[in-house]
């Protein structure tokens, strides 16, 4: 069941297109990255989302109807460019946008309690913000997109300016949330927390969705039929094995370690089960795993046309 | 609490707490005393050292009459002109007079060590004419001369009416003076209100923008609803501040001043009042008497007041649309000041057009700009204190709502548009093509 569903959406500014009949489904309770080059059109999409902005044709589905203005209070946002009113008390600013998504200041002075206990900044409530480094400003504004319990988070660049230590406590957080049941949008160019974290991608790139989908279908789906067999015997025997079934070695690991390691591309699929057989037939097999590429290099060769 | 009145109490909550907005409340008002007072204070500190002059009266008529004050210090000597001269470096100068000046005017001379001043030349010109009419008249030999002199003597103050007035308003005598001094304060507390706290407004919006954070509170909030919540909000501010301020002068002119003046004045000015300006005829200068009157008739300042509170709210709603916009549209104050000019060109004009009103309050120049939207709020209130028409400030206050209305609307297309510009300064053919974006 999707939470979300972007249709057919174009915008045009005046003098580019920012989206072009972009598409995608956001699966309630998943992790969906939203990737793509700078200026490909994320943000636009984002605000779109929001409700910032409308689109010139398309539309936005949120549950199963479109979207209103209301909703906007069933979304958080932390938006890539942060801000805070630099002359307000965290905990009163804190309070005021808690309340403007519509929670009582006692439900939202309550909960605000937690999550400074929670990240350990409850001496904070009462500094400016323009008192706080920046990193110290972006938890409070995590809490502030959060606080509220949205259906839907969206995220830009969440990670961005965070040491690592609080990156995983945000990360842990936000796979926290997802377990509650948020749904999230993850905008970012960090590949490799997209893997860690995401289960869905849609890769926008020039104002175009040029790729969707589950993040392991997509990988699997662009693995290249690439093998790394590790084994103990002779190169030679195992090569003379495989003769024959149509597949071909990219590489090998010319070290005397204990285990030898050799990469092999395997033209057609249902030859897999061939070659294992007969590589285990051969010398004495300890794995054999499929090289399945990152989202880096599906990310670079997508953006690239290569894919 | 919906979201227009949250944005409301934040800006409002901002501002009013912070140390400048209470000590601006307290010392505004002093200061406008301060500003009146400042012409005496001048005049006091202006005041040289006393001057000591050397006079030589050959005529024997002039000396003994001249008088001395605390500037000017006459003494009388017995010595040659030349000898006075030389023995009189301690002092501002020599005077001469001639021993014919009755029939010779131009036989007084003044022997300066330093440069004299136009204010003592006229000082000592003016005492020997008046010395030396009164010899001239004592020559004709008429009978209790100084009597009659006294009883010539003669000060005309005038009672202004309108025949347009029914009889009860009619006991209102009114001065032009003082409307017209009321007229110049009111347009210029006017001018003050929208150029300050419109572009405090812009500032804010400048801010919001550099900060990021509209782009948080754009993913909550209607803009429109922010930008309104955010003139609102600094709308109030202003009329706390002019509530104050009211309450302050009001307090001063309604029960410090009637101890302060003497009971004689107050006498007068309740006289006035109520429409006897005779009984308080005679010693009291008549102008003073009906400023006095004037401030102290608390139906007067009631009126003036609501109609400052409603022209300054609606000039200010209007002036701060246009400011929002132009803030939004820009990155920094310096960008701002070109786009700024068409917005502060129609409060200068009026500033302008004021200094004419004020003269003829019923030209139909001071008419026109007092409908006129962009200047009525200056130019209606300078024209207020003049008792005009109760249908044309009705006229001037719809047209002045109407058309923030229809401003706000504009300003909130630009609004919209300009907060998620950054880099580039737009034009103003930019800012009218903004309007017609599509959102």
């Amino acid at each position: 069941m999707d939470l979300l569903a972007v249709e057919h959406v174009t915008k045009q500014y005046a003098q580019h297109k920012a989206l072009d009949d972009v598409s995608l489904a956001v699966p309630r309770g998943s992790v969906y990255g939203l990737l793509g080059p700078n200026g490909a059109g994320k943000t636009t999409l984002i605000r779109i989302i929001n409700r910032i902005t409308a689109p010139d044709s398309g539309r936005v589905l949120f549950g199963d109807r479109e979207i209103r203005p209301e909703d906007v209070q069933r979304i958080g946002y932390l938006p890539e460019e942060r801000g805070l009113y630099k002359k307000m008390k965290v905990g009163e600013q804190a309070l005021f946008f808690a309340r403007l998504k519509g929670l009582s200041r006692r439900d939202a002075t309550m909960r605000l309690k937690e999550w400074f206990v929670k990240f350990g900044i409850e001496s904070w409530w009462d500094k400016k913000v323009e008192e706080l480094s920046k990193g110290m400003a972006q938890k409070v504004q995590f809490i502030v997109t959060v606080l509220h319990e949205p259906e839907l988070l969206i995220f830009d660049e969440p990670f961005s300016g965070f040491d690592p230590i609080n990156a995983n406590l945000l990360k842990e957080e936000i796979l926290a949330l997802r377990d509650k049941g948020a749904t999230i949008i993850f905008s970012t160019h960090n590949m490799a927390s997209v893997e860690e974290i995401c289960d869905h991608i849609a890769l926008i790139n020039k104002s175009h969705n040029i790729l969707s989908g589950r993040v392991d279908d997509i990988r699997r789906r662009h693995g290249s039929n690439i093998f790394e067999i590790a084994y103990r015997g002779e190169e030679q025997s195992l090569r003379h094995a495989i003769e024959g079934l149509q597949c071909r070695i990219l590489d090998t690991d010319a070290e005397e370690s204990a285990y030898r390691t050799l990469r092999l591309h395997v033209e057609q699929d249902d030859r897999v089960r061939g070659v294992i057989a007969a590589v285990n037939e051969a010398v004495e097999l300890r794995s054999f795993r499929e090289i399945i590429p990152s989202m880096n290099d599906i990310f670079i060769r997508a953006v690239n046309g290569t894919l | 609490m919906s979201n227009v009145l949250l944005i409301i109490r934040r800006e409002f909550n901002e501002r009013v707490r912070k140390k400048s907005f209470i000590i601006t409340t307290l010392l505004m008002p002093l200061l406008m005393i301060g500003l009146m007072v400042a012409p005496a204070l001048i005049m006091e500190f202006s005041r040289g050292e006393t001057k000591t002059i050397a006079v030589i009266d050959d005529s024997g008529l002039v000396a003994a009459a001249l008088e001395s004050d605390d500037e000017l210090v006459f003494e009388p000597v017995d010595l040659p002109v030349e000898q006075a001269r030389r023995e009189s470096a301690d002092r501002f100068g020599v005077l001469h007079i001639g021993a014919d000046v009755l029939a010779d005017p131009g036989s007084v001379r003044l022997y300066a060590n330093s440069s004299s001043s136009l204010t003592l030349e006229s000082n000592i010109t003016g005492q020997i004419e008046r010395i030396l009419e009164a010899e001239k008249l004592k020559s004709y030999h008429i009978d209790n001369l100084s009597q009659i002199l006294d009883e010539v003597k003669t000060s005309v103050s005038m009672q202004v009416f309108r025949n347009d007035k029914s009889q009860e308003e009619e006991s209102q005598a009114q001065s032009s003076i003082v409307a017209a001094v009321l007229g110049y304060l009111l347009g210029f507390v006017l001018y003050m209100f929208l150029l300050i706290y419109g572009s405090m407004v812009m500032q804010s919006v400048i801010e919001e923008k550099n900060s990021r954070v509209l782009e948080v509170m754009v993913s909550s909030v209607r803009p429109f609803d922010l930008m309104l919540g955010k003139i609102l909000g600094v709308a109030s501010v202003a009329v706390v501040q002019v509530l104050l301020w009211g309450v302050l002068i009001c307090g001063v002119g309604g029960a410090v001043l009637p101890h302060l003046m003497p009971e004689e004045v107050m006498a007068g000015a309740e006289a006035v009042q109520a429409g006897m300006p005779a009984a308080a005829a005679g010693t009291l200068d008549a102008d003073m008497l009906q400023a006095v009157a004037v401030m102290t008739d608390m139906g007067y300042v009631a009126k003036i007041f609501v109609c400052l509170l409603l022209f300054v709210f609606g000039g200010y709603l209007l002036y701060s649309a246009m400011f929002a916009a132009v803030g939004s549209a820009v990155d920094n104050v310096q960008d701002a000041s070109q786009l700024q000019l068409p917005i502060t060109l129609p409060i200068i004009l009026a500033l302008m057009a004021m200094f004419a009103v004020v003269k003829d309050p019923d030209s139909q120049l001071a008419f026109w700009f007092s409908i006129i939207p962009f200047t009525s709020p200056v130019v209606m209130m300078a024209r207020i204190p003049y008792d005009i028409a109760w249908w044309e400030i009705a006229l001037s206050l719809a047209l002045l709502y109407v058309s923030f209305v229809g401003m706000v609307w504009v300003a909130a297309k630009i609004y919209r548009v300009g907060i998620f510009m950054y880099g580039k300064k737009p034009t103003l053919k930019e800012l009218c093509k903004w309007v017609r974006y599509r959102y």
